[in-house]
């Protein structure tokens, strides 16, 4: 049944959230942290794992699969509800702040990168 | 008239899936031909929403860009948090554990190095604008960071509300920046694999900016960026009013 997946991806979010608030918490943040990625990760273990099989694969599957495909669609409706107008209005030193912010971050990404490349797998190379 | 409002009002989510379908379709079809599928379509989507967005925000004066529109609401529920969050980890599907793993500690480190990177950079701003309170340094500096994060230092360390909302803006421009910016510089950093993806996600942690700047530039790498990111804003908020500001105010 394809609600079984969609009802396996509502847990693995609803579990991961409460993770993530509770970790917020316990650190004195007012923040959810990481509760995304923590309820990626459970839906990563199971549909990794062979007691998940039922609600992964088949029917169940595509109801996952169906959200997966959603996801560019609700990032360009995520994009049109943005805030641009404040982002635009917020003068030289917000739009300094913000562009060298992202500038030396881009260029750290290739240093940084390399830290994951010890390994045996010597992947792509001279890309750039 | 007051019928077609009626409608699309009351259905206004199924209004949104109609109009993003609509953008969608005429994003790829520019992409296809005006550019011969060298700009992804989803970019030009992405971008045309962000344009919609500032018309919309400066149209109503509201802060949810086109969502501000009454018939148009429903772009708000579908781009909103609880959508948005359910779709990406609906991408982790088909992940496997070995790259995870492959890139873990490179991950980790980027979160920190991310957020430090991007708060002094902010600060440095701010000192050079003459801002000489820590206070308000910090803000500035936790807005460059996320524009979640800026408002929750703010707060926390008493800045005052010019600051936070100019912190909020620091946050959005970076956002945006790298919702555009991503797909144009991802040849250039490497960004084609899911070990430099987890890596980009930790360094510049705006889950929007990084959900939506790698779907412009390769969807099958958004999982991986999209985990590490949602890590950041937690770290942002844990260090800024704490460590970040403590050095700040020593220095200053």
């Amino acid at each position: 049944m394809l609600v079984y997946g969609v009802a396996l991806l509502s847990a693995c979010l609803i579990g991961g959230m409460l993770i993530g608030e509770a970790l917020g918490v316990i650190l004195g943040v007012e923040a959810n942290v990481g509760g995304v990625g923590i309820a990626m990760l459970f839906l990563v273990l199971a549909s990794n794992s062979k007691q998940f099989k039922s609600l992964t694969e088949g029917a169940a599957g595509d109801g996952i699969k169906f959200w997966s495909a959603m996801y560019i669609p609700i990032v360009v409706a995520m994009a049109a509800r943005q805030n641009v107008a404040a982002a635009v209005d917020g003068g030289v030193l917000a739009l300094l702040a913000g562009v060298l912010a992202v500038v030396v971050s881009f260029a750290l990404v290739p240093v940084l990168s390399k830290i994951g490349k010890s390994g045996p797998t010597s992947q792509d190379g001279g890309a750039a | 008239m007051d019928i077609i409002e009626t409608v699309f009002v009351r259905n206004n989510l199924i209004v949104a899936f109609a109009v993003v379908g609509v953008i969608m379709w005429f994003s790829y079809f520019l992409a296809d031909k005006l550019t011969q599928g060298r700009i992804h379509g989803s970019a030009i989507a992405i971008a045309l929403g962000l344009l919609a967005a500032y018309f919309g925000g400066v149209a109503t004066g509201g802060t949810r860009g086109v969502a501000d529109v009454a018939v148009l609401g429903g772009i708000g529920l579908m781009g909103g948090g609880m959508l948005r969050d359910f779709a990406i980890v609906a991408t982790a599907f088909g992940v496997h554990l070995s790259e995870l793993k492959k890139a873990g500690v490179a991950g980790v480190i980027s979160i920190f190095a991310g957020v430090i990177v991007s708060f002094v950079v902010g600060a440095a701003v701010a000192v050079m604008f003459g801002y000489t309170d820590p206070a308000e340094i910090t803000t500035i500096g936790a807005g460059a960071v996320t524009y979640i994060v800026g408002p929750v230092t703010g707060e926390a360390i008493g800045a005052s509300n010019e600051v936070i909302t100019l912190s909020v803006a620091a946050g959005l421009v970076k956002s945006i920046l790298v919702m555009i910016g991503t797909p144009l510089v991802a040849r250039y950093i490497g960004l084609d694999n899911p070990q430099s993806a987890m890596v980009f996600g930790g360094l510049m942690g705006t889950t929007s900016g990084v959900a939506a700047g790698l779907a412009a530039t390769d969807p099958k790498l958004v999982p991986y960026g999209a985990m590490t990111a949602t890590f950041y804003t937690g770290v942002g908020c844990l260090l800024g009013p704490s460590i970040l500001f403590f050095i700040v105010s020593g220095i200053f």
